[in-house]
């Protein structure tokens, strides 16, 4: 047979699409084609097929060889293509059973000598291809774990040309990857725990009211007061993922290939720190094709960005569409993807640049100094900010005296009944208080008569905008879940307002006139 | 008279605008009779100046250059301020008492009230609630008895002061470093309006359109202090433009007043070291009002022991807060409240208007 056809897959953006590899082998001069939209990288794969091949012990025939990768509207990159088209070139010379690629899909790189290689994206590619009812998946054996979280279809691990020809022809076999029951694995220790910060009370409630109801959150302070210690620590009191959630994370983390090859499955919660120098596209994704960026990394975790003036105005503010949609569309000439980006976010800054404010005898910043510090973050991204904490500076009697503070795990239990509430209240339409909106506000919201009172007080003493009126109402609402009640008291939305972020406006002014 | 004086008044201003010493401004006027005749002068004459210097002559050869001053000065009236140069009858009389007085002012609004007295409150621009509360409340009751504040309008202790004054009802006159038009710093903008609409005035000795150039200030605190009957600093560091505010008040035989602060605030070392040489102890506006023998009802709001009706954890919220800024974490740790109480109680005070959030999480005491 000279015409043999092998199914592979590729991805774009994060989705996946099958691709049928065609090889033709044929009388004629004896030339390698390459057709079917491909990048550099694709087409540098007639190099090492051809070596692997002759090194795996075929002969490779002085025929004219084509190989097309359709469909020819999708653009191919990558070294994933090298087996395919190897196995592809060995079913039409007869080396390979023709029935064996029944309902197969096959992926991975190949070396020179033959070895197959891991590639990235196989996540995505697999769960397409038990889409597409296929069977079975011939893949690299460092990436079956990874293949395997796919259930209902087999993974075959290979680990070089070799054992896939002889596995296709029955000669070898190779045992179909057992996928590891979920929940075996145990989530590793966070790397910090909040009983090692001392003091911070004030910090410690808005980090776990933050992390309950899914709010963004602000943590100010003067340099060295624990603010990127507290944020760090957060990443140990949210709560577990559930198995859909995780599924969606490891399949962006797996496009960009940096799962876990022992455990491939993601539980925990991502915690993506982002230095200042980040660029756009490192944040949001971008690329000629684009790749997720650190927020969709972050999805269903936290994103944390230490000394937040710093950024580049424009970074921060291109963050302000996927807060609001949890998502984030990006548009380059080969097409439209959404990234998923449901992240929360915890930022750090300094008061002022010195950081000292508002302690006048310490402080060696002019007001103007104060403002144009604060203004390098603009006010539509603050407005989105839920919660706002200082960090105070931290004394020796914290550092040394007193019992160990309250640990994650403590914390971390009473994060997940208020999220528990949380989920049947709303039933899967939102998932957090933060995620309420203009309808549900007001239904699950509902103030009494002393808790109306109070916020038309505060309304006109602080000045407060109808959106910071909002946010302190999902605060009010996380508040009330936490301490386990139906409805928002007055201590709740006096503790809500507390939090609240306040107006550049009235920041490192002297105020009241 | 008036018509005539209107007439040379064009080269008076003309005189006022060069840049030389007022002293130098004087001789020149005293050499030739009126200020028209210096803008006349011939080269020959200017050379036989004794008392000018060559760079001081050449600045009279480039005034002459310029355009007529007639029209400058019929745009600076358009613009609403008057002229007013030391030998007419408004100039506040109480200059003319300085060695180096100024040649001229130039003011928006109206001159302070030769009988009436005046204060003048000064300090660090950037000063601490402390500093912020007792400026306000020193202008207030000192201008509902009267009293005409005298500052400059600058950030922070001067801009307070002067607030407070207005708040009381009473007449304020800011002297600025800049011309009278200039409103510096920029964000003072509604003060300067509010002193003018309440009958106070703007006053300098720099032309207008002068921008705020440092040099201008140090000399513009010698106006500050010599249109007062006392100085009253209320804040200043250890190196501050407010004690050399009080260095030529004592020059001009002016009452210096100081504000006394806590020993380790560095911005009342300045104050403390005052008193500590010998200036008068500024505890509370009674103490002025008594030295001018000026009349004060009872003080009836006084703090201290006013009963507040506050629920307990307020109350022992309110009682660790005072006038420099506390962070929520420091009242917890002093209380042996949770964060949440604490929180709640601050907010329940804030709405209620005893304490005030100045940055994130800190407080201070209002009432």
């Amino acid at each position: 047979m000279s015409f043999s056809t092998v199914v592979s897959g590729a991805v774009e953006g994060i989705r996946a699409g099958l691709v049928h590899v065609e090889a033709d082998v044929s009388n004629g001069l004896p030339v390698f084609h390459m057709v079917g939209y491909l990048s550099s990288e694709v087409k540098e794969a007639s190099e090492r097929v051809r070596t692997a091949v002759r090194n795996s012990g075929f002969g490779f025939p002085a025929k004219r060889t084509v190989i097309n990768l359709s469909p020819a509207t999708m653009r191919k990159r990558g070294a994933s293509f090298d087996l395919p088209i190897a196995a592809a070139i060995l079913l039409s010379l007869g080396e390979i059973r023709e029935d064996s690629m029944k309902g197969c899909l096959i992926i991975g790189e190949l070396s020179l000598d033959g070895r197959v290689r891991k590639v990235p994206g196989i996540l995505p590619i697999v769960m397409e291809a038990k889409e597409a009812g296929l069977t079975r998946c011939i893949v690299p054996v460092e990436n079956a774990g990874e293949a395997a979280l796919t259930e209902g279809i087999e993974i075959i691990g290979v680990r070089s040309l070799q054992e896939t020809t002889d596995f296709l022809n029955g000669i070898g076999e190779i045992k179909p990857y057992k996928r590891k029951r979920a929940g075996t694995g145990k989530e590793t220790a966070p790397e910090k725990d909040f009983s090692e910060v001392r003091g911070q009370e004030n910090v410690r409630r808005a980090a776990e009211l933050a992390v309950a109801g899914g709010h963004n959150l602000l943590l100010i302070g003067p340099p060295g007061s624990g603010k990127t210690l507290t944020a760090r620590c957060i990443a140990g009191i949210l709560p577990p993922l559930s198995e859909e959630e995780s599924m969606e994370i490891t399949k962006i983390y797996s496009v960009m290939g940096i799962l876990d090859e022992k455990e491939p499955l993601i539980r925990q919660r991502p915690f993506r720190s982002v230095h200042h120098t980040a660029t756009r596209a490192a944040l949001i994704g971008g690329g000629l094709v684009p790749r997720p960026g650190e927020i969709s990394l972050a999805h269903g975790g936290v994103l944390f960005l230490d000394e937040l003036p710093e950024f580049r105005k424009g970074v921060l503010e291109v963050l302000r569409q996927p807060l609001e949609k949890r998502s984030i569309q990006i548009t380059r000439t080969c097409g439209n993807f959404t990234f998923p980006a449901d992240f929360m976010l915890v930022a750090a800054m300094n008061p002022c640049p010195c950081g000292c404010y508002p302690d006048m005898e310490k402080c060696t910043c002019t007001p103007a100094q104060i403002q144009a510090y604060i203004g390098k973050v603009s006010q539509a991204f603050l407005d989105r900010i839920d919660i706002c904490a200082e960090a105070s500076r931290i004394c020796f009697e914290d550092l040394t005296g007193k019992a160990k503070a309250e640990d994650s795990e403590t914390i971390r239990r009473r994060v997940c009944r208020a999220r528990e509430q949380q989920a049947q209240r709303y039933g899967g339409k939102i998932r957090t208080n933060s995620m309420m909106e203009g309808e549900e506000i007001e239904r699950y919201c509902e103030l009494g008569a002393g808790g109306k009172k109070l916020m038309e007080a505060a309304f006109d003493v602080m000045k407060m905008s109808a959106r910071s009126y909002h946010r302190v109402l999902k605060v009010a609402r996380t508040i009330a879940d936490l301490s386990g009640e139906e409805k928002i008291r007055e201590e709740h939305l006096r503790e809500a307002i507390g939090y609240r972020m306040i107006d550049k406006k009235y920041w490192g002014r002297q105020q009241g006139w | 008279m008036v018509k005539e004086q209107g007439k040379g008044m064009k080269y008076e201003f003309w005189l006022a605008g060069l840049r030389l010493s007022s002293r130098k401004k004087c001789l020149l006027r005293q050499h030739m009779k009126t200020a028209e005749n210096v803008y006349y002068i011939e080269e020959t004459e200017i050379s036989k100046l004794k008392f000018l210097t060559e760079t001081e002559k050449n600045t009279i050869r480039q005034g002459q250059k310029g355009k007529d001053p007639g029209e400058a000065y019929e745009g600076m009236l358009g613009k609403g301020i008057q002229f007013v140069p030391f030998f007419t009858e408004e100039y506040p009389p109480r200059l003319l008492e300085l060695h180096d007085f100024p040649y001229a002012l130039y003011v928006k609004g109206n001159l302070p009230d030769p009988a009436a007295r005046k204060a003048a409150i000064v300090g660090a621009r950037r000063c601490t609630p402390y500093g912020e509360k007792y400026a306000v409340e020193f202008g207030r009751e000192l201008a509902e008895c009267g009293v005409e504040i005298i500052s400059g309008l600058a950030r922070g202790i001067d801009g307070m002061g002067q607030r407070g004054a207005l708040l009381g009802g009473g007449r304020t006159f800011a002297v600025l470093g800049s011309g009278v038009d200039v409103c510096y710093p920029r964000e003072h903008i509604g003060l300067y309006m509010d002193i003018l609409n309440q009958g106070g005035g703007i006053l300098s000795e720099f032309p207008p359109g002068t921008p705020p150039l440092p040099c201008n200030f140090p000399t513009r605190n010698r106006i500050i202090s010599g249109l007062s009957d006392a100085v009253l600093i209320i804040e200043a560091r250890e190196k501050s433009g407010s004690l050399i505010t009080a260095d030529l008040a004592l020059e001009q035989g002016r009452d210096v007043y100081a504000l006394p602060g806590p020993v380790n605030s560095e911005l009342s070392i300045g104050c403390n070291r005052l008193i500590q040489q010998g200036a008068g102890v500024l505890l509370s506006p009674e103490t002025l009002l008594r030295e001018w023998q000026i009349c004060f009802s009872a003080s009836d709001a006084k703090e201290g022991k006013n009963k507040k009706m506050l629920e307990t954890t307020e109350n022992m919220v309110y009682s660790c807060l005072g006038l420099y800024p506390r962070d929520v974490d420091r009242i917890v740790e002093e209380t042996k409240l949770s964060a949440p109480e604490v929180l709640n109680a601050l907010v329940s005070l804030e709405l209620k208007g005893y304490v005030r959030e100045i940055s994130k999480n800190h407080y201070v005491k209002v009432k």
